[in-house]
C-alpha cells in the first residue's frame, strides 16, 4: 500500500481578511487603519468615565429615533381617546396625547421612553463625573485646554438638550418648567420680552413653541453635540491620552493596551454594561410619569414640581435668592434674573476659563502628559471641593420641598439652612480640603523618607523606645508594556522582561495584519524590531 | 256598625303603618348622643372644654358638624398625639361606632357639615377624568399631582393622600381642616366631590406603569437614583474592570 503524502496546508484568508484587502485595494485604508488600531490607551479605571457619557449618547440617539416615529410635536388641541382611562375625554395638545400613546398604546413605547430619559440623566451625570476626574487630576493643562473648552460646551449643551426633551411632552410638569424658562428670558433687562418671543414664537403659551422646541431637540442641539463629540475624541486621539505617573511612564510615552484588540474588547463590553444598566433602570424604575401630571394648563400647577437633576441647582439658587427687585432707568430687573442667568453665567465662565486662570496664577506654561494626584495640587483640589460643595448646597435646596416633606423638616428651616450654607460651607470645605491635601503630601514624604510604620516597638539598651520602619517596597510595574506611539519606550531595568513583553505584544497585533505586512511597505514599521513608529 | 268597621280599619291600618321604628331610632340616637358625650368628656374635654366651648389650646366644636368629627377622629389626628405644627395622621384610637357616637354628640350641639354617605351608584357614576381635572385645578397645588403631599410653611404640610378613604376626602373638602381651604357645595357639588375622591383613590391604588414609582415625586428621586444606582453602579463596574486588568 502506498500512502499519498498529504498536500501542504495552505491557510486560506478568511472573509474578514478578504474584505479588508478588497477595501484597501480600492481606498488605500490599510495604513491608516493599522496606525489607528495600534494606538495605545492607558488602563486606569477612571479613564472609562467619559465613555459612559459617549455610550449614553449613542443610546439616546437610538431610543430617540424610535420615539420620533410616534411623537407628534404639535400644539393642536385634541380630545384624548386612548387607553389611559383617567384622561379619557380630556382636552390636550397632540404632543401630550402622542406621548400618552407612546406610554400606553405603542409596543415597547414606555420602556423606550424610560430608557431614553434615564440615559439623558446618566449622560449629563457622567459628563459631570468625567469633568471632575479631568479637573482633579490636572488633565486640562496644556496642551489640552481646547478639549476642556469643548467639554464645557458639551456639558452646557447636554443640559440644554435635556431640558428641551423634558419640555416636549407638554404635560403639567414640563409646561411649568417652560413657564419658568419664559419668565427667566423675560427677566433679561431691555431685551427680555423680545428674547422670550424669539424662544417661544410669540406670547407664552403660544401655539408654535413645541415644533420649534422639537427641531432644537432632535436636530440642532444633537447635531452640535455630535460634532463636538467628534472634535473632543479627535483631539484626544491626536494628543494621546494622559496617564498617571508610574513605573516606566514618562511625559513622552503612553503605556497600556492597543485599540485592537484589548481596548476595543474592553470598551465594547463596557458599552454593553452601560446599556444593561440603562435597560434595568428603564425597565424597573418609573421615570417622568407624564400621565400623572396631566396635560399642561397655564392655570394649574402641582406642588413639588421639579426639573431634572441637572437643572436642580438653578431651581435651588432661585429658591435661596432673596426677592430683590431692581427698578430704575425706566426698567425693572426682577429678582429671578440674578440666580438664574447671572449666577450660571459666572459659574460656567469660571469653569471654562479655569485652565487659563491656573496657568496664569501658577506660571505653569509647560505641556503635561502625566496626571497629578489631587493631593499634589492642594489649592486646585480645594477650589474644586469649594465649587462642588456650593453646587451641592444649591442642588439640595432645589429639592428642599421634597426633602422637607420626606424628613419632616420645616421648609423655612431648609431655605435658611441653604442660604447660610451656600455662603459658609464652601470656604470651610476649601480650607479643610487644602489642609488634608497638604497633610497627605507630608505623609507621603514621611513614608518615602522613613518607611512604613510596622507597629513593632524596640527598646534600645539606653532604655529608649523606637518603632521599626519598613522601607517602602519598590513599585512593581503593573502594566503590560506595549510599544508606544509617542516615542521610544525607555528601556526597562531588566532586559529580559522588555524583550518578552514586546515580543508578546508584537505577536498580539501582527497576527491580524500578517498578509498585508508582506505587501505593504509600511508594515515594517510595526514589526517587533522597531516598536516605536513616528505615527 | 260602619263607625265600628271604620274604627277597626283605622286601628288595623295604624297598626300596619305606624312609624314604629322612629321611637326606637330616636331612642338609639339619644343613646348615641349620651354615649358620645361620655366619650367626649373622657377623651376630648380637657382641651375642647366641658361644653365643647373651646379653650386656649383648642377650638370650639359647637357647629363643626359630624363630618369634621369623623374626619379628625377616623384619621387619628384627634386626639392629638403631641402639640406641633400640624396634627399627624395615625391609626384611630376609637372604633367607628364610638366615632359615630362622638359625631352624634357634637352634631347635637349645633349643626354643621354632615358626614357624607357615598352610594355605590354615585361612586360608579363618578367621572374619573372630570375628577382629575378638578383635582389638578383645586388640589394639586398643595397635595401634588398624584396626591403624594408636599410641605407648606413652618413645618405644616399638605398630607399624602394615599391612605385617605373617599369619605375622609370629601369630609376634608367640606370642613377644611387645618391649613386646607374649605370647598363647599357651591364650588364642588356632590357629584364633583365624589369624582375628586374617585380620582384620588385611583392615583393612589392604580399599579404604577413602567416600574417602581420612586415615591411619586418625579425628578428628585429620579435624580437620586440616576446618581446612586446609575453612576454609582457604573463606577463600580469601572473599578471592577480596572481591578481585573492583567499585569
Amino acid at each position: 500500500m502506498t500512502t499519498v503524502p498529504p498536500p501542504p496546508l495552505v491557510k486560506r484568508p478568511g472573509p474578514v481578511r478578504t474584505l479588508n484587502r478588497a477595501i484597501d485595494e480600492r481606498f488605500g485604508t490599510q495604513a491608516g487603519l493599522r496606525r489607528n488600531l495600534n494606538k495605545v490607551f492607558p488602563d486606569h479605571w477612571s479613564f472609562m468615565i467619559g465613555e459612559i457619557a459617549l455610550y449614553s449618547f449613542v443610546i439616546l440617539v437610538l431610543t430617540g429615533i424610535y420615539l420620533t416615529l410616534f411623537f407628534d410635536p404639535s400644539n393642536t388641541e385634541v380630545i384624548y381617546d386612548g387607553s389611559y382611562v383617567p384622561l379619557k375625554g380630556v382636552e390636550m395638545s397632540r404632543a401630550y396625547a402622542s406621548t400618552l400613546d407612546i406610554s400606553f398604546d405603542i409596543r415597547a413605547g414606555l420602556v423606550f421612553r424610560q430608557i431614553h430619559h434615564w440615559a439623558a440623566l446618566l449622560f449629563v451625570a457622567s459628563i459631570v463625573v468625567h469633568l471632575m476626574r479631568v479637573f482633579f487630576t490636572g488633565a486640562f493643562r496644556k496642551p489640552r485646554e481646547v478639549n476642556w473648552l469643548i467639554g464645557v460646551g458639551l456639558f452646557i449643551l447636554g443640559i440644554l438638550e435635556g431640558f428641551a426633551g423634558y419640555s416636549l411632552p407638554d404635560d403639567l410638569l414640563s409646561g411649568t418648567g417652560l413657564r419658568i424658562a419664559a419668565s427667566i428670558a423675560q427677566s433679561i433687562p431691555v431685551v427680555g420680552t423680545w428674547a422670550s418671543f424669539l424662544v417661544f414664537n410669540g406670547e407664552w403659551p403660544g401655539e408654535g413653541f413645541i415644533p420649534r422646541l422639537y427641531v432644537v431637540h432632535i436636530l440642532l442641539v444633537p447635531g452640535i453635540l455630535l460634532a463636538l463629540i467628534g472634535a473632543h475624541l479627535g483631539i484626544l486621539w491626536h494628543q494621546k491620552h494622559t496617564d498617571f505617573p508610574g513605573p516606566g511612564k514618562t511625559e513622552h510615552n503612553v503605556i497600556g493596551h492597543r485599540v485592537f484588540p484589548i481596548f476595543a474588547a474592553k470598551s465594547t463590553g463596557f458599552f454593553m454594561i452601560v446599556f444593561a444598566m440603562l435597560a434595568l433602570l428603564g425597565g424597573l424604575a418609573q421615570i417622568n410619569p407624564i400621565w400623572g401630571f396631566g396635560p399642561y394648563d397655564p392655570a394649574n400647577v402641582s406642588s413639588a414640581s421639579q426639573p431634572d437633576w441637572y437643572i436642580g441647582f438653578l431651581d435651588g439658587s432661585t429658591r435661596l435668592f432673596p426677592p430683590w427687585e431692581f427698578r430704575g432707568f425706566g426698567h425693572t430687573v426682577p429678582a429671578v434674573f440674578w440666580p438664574t442667568l447671572i449666577l450660571p453665567g459666572i459659574l460656567f465662565t469660571l469653569l471654562a476659563v479655569y485652565p487659563f486662570l491656573e496657568a496664569k496664577f501658577t506660571g505653569d506654561k509647560e505641556s503635561h502628559n502625566l496626571l497629578q494626584r489631587p493631593r499634589e495640587a492642594p489649592t486646585r483640589t480645594g477650589l474644586g471641593v469649594f465649587a462642588i460643595s456650593f453646587y451641592l448646597v444649591l442642588w439640595i435646596s432645589g429639592g428642599n420641598d421634597v426633602i422637607a416633606k420626606t424628613f419632616d423638616i420645616s421648609l423655612n428651616a431648609m431655605t435658611w439652612a441653604g442660604r447660610v450654607g451656600a455662603i459658609v460651607i464652601p470656604p470651610i470645605a476649601f480650607v479643610l480640603t487644602r489642609k488634608l491635601c497638604i497633610h497627605l503630601q507630608e505623609r507621603d514624604h514621611e513614608i518615602a523618607e522613613h518607611g512604613i510604620e510596622t507597629g513593632i516597638i524596640q527598646q534600645l539598651p539606653s532604655g529608649e523606645f523606637v518603632e521599626e520602619h519598613r522601607p517602602k517596597l519598590p513599585s512593581v510595574p503593573d502594566h503590560r508594556r506595549v510599544p508606544t506611539d509617542r516615542v521610544a519606550l525607555p528601556s526597562a531595568e531588566n532586559g529580559h522582561a522588555r524583550g518578552d513583553l514586546v515580543r508578546r505584544a508584537g505577536k498580539a497585533v501582527t497576527g491580524f495584519f500578517v498578509e498585508e505586512e508582506e505587501r505593504l511597505p509600511e508594515a515594517s514599521e510595526s514589526s517587533p524590531d522597531r516598536p516605536a513608529g513616528k505615527h | 256598625m260602619v263607625l265600628l268597621v271604620a274604627l277597626a280599619a283605622t286601628g288595623l291600618l295604624w297598626a300596619g303603618f305606624a312609624p314604629r321604628g322612629t321611637a326606637q331610632d330616636t331612642a338609639d340616637a339619644n343613646e348615641a348622643v349620651r354615649q358620645g358625650r361620655v366619650l367626649y368628656l373622657q377623651g376630648c374635654s380637657s382641651c375642647h372644654g366641658l361644653q365643647a366651648q373651646g379653650g386656649n389650646q383648642a377650638p370650639s366644636l359647637i357647629g363643626v358638624g359630624s363630618a369634621a368629627v369623623d374626619f379628625q377622629v377616623s384619621t387619628g389626628r384627634m386626639p392629638l398625639a403631641a402639640p406641633g405644627a400640624q396634627a399627624e395622621r395615625k391609626d384611630p384610637i376609637y372604633s367607628q361606632t364610638q366615632i359615630d357616637q362622638l359625631a352624634a354628640y357634637i352634631d347635637s350641639l349645633g349643626g354643621g357639615p354632615k358626614k357624607p354617605v357615598i352610594t355605590q351608584t354615585e361612586w360608579d357614576d363618578a367621572d374619573l377624568a372630570h375628577g382629575g381635572e378638578l383635582y389638578r385645578a383645586n388640589c394639586a397645588q398643595c397635595h401634588q399631582a398624584v396626591g403624594a403631599g408636599a410641605p407648606l410653611t413652618y413645618g405644616k404640610y399638605a398630607p399624602d393622600l394615599g391612605k385617605a378613604t373617599p369619605t375622609q376626602i370629601i369630609e376634608a373638602m367640606r370642613t377644611g381642616p387645618e391649613s386646607m381651604p374649605l370647598f363647599g357645595p357651591g364650588q364642588l357639588d356632590e357629584a364633583d366631590a365624589v369624582a375628586v375622591a374617585k380620582y384620588v383613590r385611583h392615583v393612589s391604588e392604580a399599579p404604577s406603569a413602567g416600574g417602581d414609582d420612586l415615591g411619586k415625586y418625579g425628578p428628585v428621586p429620579e435624580g437620586l437614583l440616576a446618581w446612586l444606582v446609575g453612576i454609582g453602579g457604573l463606577l463600580a463596574v469601572c473599578l471592577w474592570i480596572g481591578a481585573r486588568q492583567k499585569v
